[in-house]
């Protein structure tokens, strides 16, 4: 095993970001956020509480819904990462930002990425949930502007338009 | 927010990382970092050096076992309550673990991390002791058993020593027909336990032989409600029997007040959930 990163000193991290591979040296205490957004430009992963509670960070890694604040780009040296920038594609939305778009699932758009990613991870493992279920698994996102209700509703249309096409 | 600087090492297996705590007196165990990096962040937590157990396989998988559940201490609350006949031994871990923080926290948040930091309002503490769990530590002067009542001493304290991991967490399944629940009522900010209360309740010829009933969120430690269980104990579990023992289930407890909850508020909402933890498990 390779030896300690000291204090202060950086190390190479390399992670397959939406499907291209990027490094960068780093402290052992940058977090993934800043990871993406200062040292790969990607910033469409935001900071929004910054102590783990709101959600706006969240990014997929490896497949699981991940708060970006609460994950040190060193531990996830060789994962697979994925961010809202990479969804689309090309200039057609993903279904999940079609349905946002839809049934008005944002004001400000400032919780949209995160929500939006832990959405992604939600139907990957549930394709048809309940509203229940919708509201239990975004309670880690918070949204100040919309009152939760479109956004719920975003959801229920994206499993719609993704069940629908996954059954052609 | 950033955390101060610290060095950081990939453990590679146990003996790596119980060799490199045992070599630098100011590293603390990086597990899920769900309470610790928010911590650091925070400036709460300022640990000169980390050991992430994140790549260290052997510390991970579920098995169940001639009536023992051995559970790897960084297996995530995801991977646990999700494993080959986890959801019929232990409907109890159900309970806590779809309540704890949000689905990103289930999603990497481990066992052993969560036993080990010892967080008051941490939910599967409680689970935990009311099961009769205990845990597989390894340090550097050797492996050794410790059970659930001897583990946890304090607020955030336990009785490991600096070089000691918890390496497997041992469940009992419990006897078959017994009752368990895990009620909470969580912090609407951090989704941590105001209160929280599991139950574990066996029953021979119809009436309770052994009762326990654990509180986690009031207490500065996971804490057996000693007069409730033996309120309970010999009597034929009916809707009498039962408020009779939530209506004592916070007495003799050393509870804490803050500002979202006073000491008074917290041990009704005792007696509340303790009524509804039992309910909940007769019910079941």
């Amino acid at each position: 095993m390779a030896e300690a990163v000291a204090e202060g000193a950086k190390t190479k991290v390399t992670v397959t970001v939406n499907g291209q591979q990027r490094s960068a040296s780093v402290e052992p205490r940058m977090l993934l956020v800043h990871f993406l957004r200062d040292e790969l430009g990607l910033t469409g992963t935001h900071v929004g509480c910054d102590t783990s509670q709101c959600g706006a960070c969240v990014v997929n890694v490896d497949g699981l819904t991940t708060k970006s604040c609460t994950k040190l780009a060193v531990q996830v040296d060789g994962s697979f990462v994925e961010t809202i920038e990479g969804l689309a594609d090309g200039d057609a939305y993903h279904p999940i930002q079609d349905a946002f778009w839809e049934k008005h699932g944002l004001q400000c758009g400032y919780c949209t990425p995160g929500m939006i990613m832990s959405t992604k991870a939600l139907l990957e493992r549930n394709p048809n949930p309940t509203e229940e279920e919708i509201r239990h698994e975004l309670e880690g996102n918070m949204c100040r502007c919309t009152g939760y209700q479109n956004i719920v509703r975003s959801v229920q249309y994206a499993a719609q338009t993704m069940r629908k096409k996954a059954t052609g | 927010m950033f955390p101060t600087s610290f060095s950081y090492h990939q453990a590679a297996s146990v003996a790596d990382a119980v060799a490199m705590l045992a070599g630098n007196p100011e590293a603390k165990i990086l597990a899920g970092g769900h309470s610790l990096i928010p911590a650091m962040k925070l400036r709460l937590a300022a640990p000169g050096m980390l050991v992430d157990l994140g790549r260290v396989s052997e510390l991970k998988g579920v098995s169940i076992e001639d009536g023992v559940t051995t559970i790897g201490a960084m297996t995530t609350y995801d991977e646990l309550r999700f494993a080959e006949g986890v959801s019929e031994a232990f409907p109890i871990l159900l309970d806590a673990i779809n309540v704890i923080g949000d689905q990103q926290v289930r999603a990497h948040g481990t066992i052993g991390g969560a036993l080990a930091h010892n967080d008051p309002g941490a939910d599967l503490t409680a689970v935990f002791l009311a099961l009769g769990g205990s845990v597989q530590v390894t340090g550097t002067s050797g492996e050794r058993t410790v059970r659930g009542e001897d583990l946890f001493v304090d607020l955030w304290t336990t009785s490991l020593e600096p070089d000691e991991v918890i390496t497997r967490v041992s469940l009992p399944v419990s006897a078959a027909g017994t009752l368990t629940a895990y009620k909470k009522h969580a912090h609407p900010a951090s989704g941590y336990a105001v209160v929280g209360i599991a139950i574990a309740i066996e029953q021979a010829d119809g009436v309770v032989s052994q009762a326990s009933i654990v509180i986690t969120g009031a207490t500065s430690k996971p804490t057996r409600a000693a007069t409730a269980e033996r309120a309970l104990v010999g009597k034929h579990l009916d809707h009498e029997s039962i408020a009779q023992a939530a209506a004592v289930a916070a007495e003799g407890l050393e509870i804490n007040g803050d500002t979202y909850a006073s000491e008074s508020y917290r041990a009704q909402l005792i007696k509340v959930l303790a009524k509804r933890a039992i309910e909940s498990a007769v019910s079941r």
